[in-house]
C-alpha cells in the first residue's frame, strides 16, 4: 500500500510542506493536517460552498480538490485575508452589514466574494447573486450578504 | 473514501498504460467534481486515480474559423467562457458551460468529464451533440473517434474500453447562418440538476427564412442523453414557422422516455421537452439570424 505523499505548495503566500494520503481532500489537509480551521466543512460534496478557497486565482470547493493536487500551486484561504493592519475590506463589510449569524458559511462567502471582487469591484446585485449561487446560508436570507458584498466592492475601489 | 493511490502522468501513453494495467480498479479524473463525490459516497471503489490534468492534449483549447474547436477533456468550464472568441463562436455551448453547478464547480468541472460521467442529466452533453461534437479517444489499441450522440451507453456508462481515455472533443466550426441553444428546467435559478434539458441547433438558408438542417438533443428524459434525430430532421427544408417548430417539439416529446422520480413526473418532463424544444429552436433561429 502506498504511503503518504509529500506535497509542497504555497498557502496564503507562504511555502508549506505537508504529508497527506491521496484520498484526502484539500479541505481535510487544511483543517486536519495544517490546523487551518477557518475553512469550513458543510456538505462535503460540492453543494454548499462553505469550504470555498482560491486555488490559482479561481474559487473552488476545497472538498472537491485532492490535497495532492495542490503540489506547486497557490492556495488562498480565509486566514490569508486580514493583515497586520486589520481586516480585509470584505471582512469589514460583512461585519458592518451584519451579513452573518451562525457564521459557518461566512468564510466560504467571503472567499467567493473575493474571487468576484478581485476582478470586478463594480459587480452589480444580479452579478453578485449569480456568483454566490454556489454558497448556501441557512440564517441570513442572503440579502445582508449581498449588500455586504456590494458595499465591499465600493470599499475596494 | 477507500482508494489509495494517485498518479500524474504527463503523456497519453503513460496514462493509458496505467489505466490498462489496473482495469476497472483505476479511473481517470479531470475536474473531479463527479468522481471525488462518487468515491467519497462509496458509489465507486478504486485503487488508483489517474489525474488527466498534466497531459498537454487534455488541456488543449484551440479554435479556428476553419477547423472549429478542439476542447481537451481536462479543460474546465471557466476557460471556455473566459475566451471571447470561442464564446462568440459557440453561444449554445456557453449556455451549458455557464450553468453547470456554480462558479466554484465551473472552476474545476470539464465538458469532457461531463460527457464521460454519462449522467442522463449532463448539461454539456446535448449542447455538444447538437453542435456535432466528435469524441477523440486514445487507448491501448490506438485512437478512435465516436460521435458524441453514440458515446453514452447508460447512466454512468460510456463506450470507453479498459485503458481508453477521452482526449478531446472536436466541434466543427459554426456554419454560416447557424445557431444553437441549450435550456434546462430546474426549480431553483442555479445549482441544480435538470428536471429536463433540451439543446437545439439550426442551419438556415441565406435568407434566414428556411431551415436547411437542425439537431435536437434531450437531457434527463431517458437513461442516456437523447439525440432526437427524427424531430430535428422534420425541420429540414421547411420555412421557419411556429407550425414547423411545434411539430418538431411534438416529435422531440415522442423521443423522450422519462421516468417519474423526486425531480419530476413523466407528465411534467414530457411537457417540459415540448416547451424547451420550442424555446431552444426559437433561440437558435434568432442566433442564426445574428440576433
Amino acid at each position: 500500500m502506498p504511503g503518504p505523499t509529500h506535497v509542497q505548495t504555497t498557502i496564503n503566500g507562504e511555502e508549506v510542506d505537508f504529508l497527506c494520503e491521496p484520498r484526502q481532500s484539500l479541505l481535510e489537509v487544511l483543517r486536519d493536517i495544517l490546523g487551518m480551521t477557518g475553512t469550513k466543512e458543510g456538505c462535503n460534496d460540492g453543494n454548499c460552498g462553505a469550504c470555498t478557497v482560491i486555488f490559482d486565482g479561481r474559487i473552488i470547493n476545497s472538498c472537491l480538490v485532492l490535497g495532492v493536487e495542490v503540489q506547486g500551486r497557490e492556495v488562498t484561504t480565509i486566514e490569508g485575508l486580514a493583515t497586520a493592519d486589520g481586516l480585509h475590506p470584505i471582512q469589514t463589510a460583512f461585519l458592518e452589514n451584519a451579513a452573518l449569524q451562525c457564521g459557518i458559511c461566512t468564510p466560504g462567502f467571503i472567499m467567493a466574494s473575493k474571487g468576484l471582487l478581485d476582478g470586478e469591484v463594480d459587480a452589480d446585485e444580479g452579478r453578485v447573486r449569480h456568483w454566490l449561487a454556489g454558497n448556501l446560508c441557512r440564517c441570513t436570507g442572503y440579502d445582508k450578504i449581498v449588500r455586504a458584498v456590494l458595499d465591499a466592492g465600493q470599499k475596494m475601489k | 473514501m477507500e482508494w489509495i493511490d494517485f498518479a500524474t502522468p504527463k503523456t497519453i501513453s503513460e496514462a493509458v498504460e496505467l489505466l490498462a494495467s489496473k482495469g476497472d480498479r483505476a479511473k481517470i479524473m479531470a475536474g473531479g467534481t463527479d468522481l471525488i463525490v462518487q468515491l467519497r459516497g462509496g458509489r465507486r471503489s478504486l485503487d488508483l486515480v489517474v489525474d488527466g490534468k498534466q497531459i498537454p492534449e487534455l488541456n488543449e483549447m484551440s479554435y479556428s474559423a476553419q477547423n472549429g474547436l478542439v476542447l481537451g477533456a481536462a479543460v474546465p468550464c471557466y476557460r471556455l467562457y473566459a475566451d471571447a472568441t470561442i464564446s462568440a463562436a459557440y453561444p449554445g455551448l456557453m449556455d451549458s458551460a455557464t450553468l453547470i453547478g456554480g462558479i466554484q464547480i465551473q472552476g474545476r468541472a470539464t465538458v469532457g468529464g461531463n460527457i464521460c460521467n454519462a449522467a442522463p442529466s449532463g448539461d454539456a452533453i446535448p449542447a455538444v451533440i447538437v453542435l456535432g461534437g466528435v469524441c477523440h479517444i486514445a487507448g491501448p489499441n490506438g485512437t478512435r473517434e465516436v460521435a458524441t450522440e453514440d458515446f453514452c451507453t447508460g447512466p454512468g456508462r460510456n463506450v470507453l474500453e479498459t485503458g481508453e481515455i477521452l482526449v478531446s472533443v472536436h466541434i466543427p466550426a459554426p456554419q454560416a447562418h447557424s445557431g444553437a441553444s441549450y435550456l434546462r428546467f430546474i426549480p431553483r435559478n442555479e445549482m441544480d440538476i435538470a428536471v429536463a434539458g433540451v439543446g437545439s441547433s439550426v442551419v438556415l438558408d441565406a435568407s434566414g427564412q428556411n431551415f436547411v438542417s437542425a439537431r435536437i438533443s434531450l437531457a434527463s428524459v431517458a437513461p442516456i442523453p437523447v439525440f432526437a434525430k427524427e424531430a430535428a430532421d422534420s425541420l429540414a427544408g421547411k420555412p421557419v414557422s411556429e407550425a414547423a417548430i411545434q411539430e418538431a417539439s411534438e416529435k422531440a416529446t415522442a423521443a423522450a422516455t422519462p421516468i417519474s422520480d423526486m425531480r419530476g413526473t413523466i407528465k411534467q418532463r414530457n411537457h417540459l421537452v415540448g416547451v424547451l424544444t420550442r424555446r431552444t429552436l426559437n433561440n437558435a433561429v434568432q442566433r442564426a439570424r445574428g440576433g
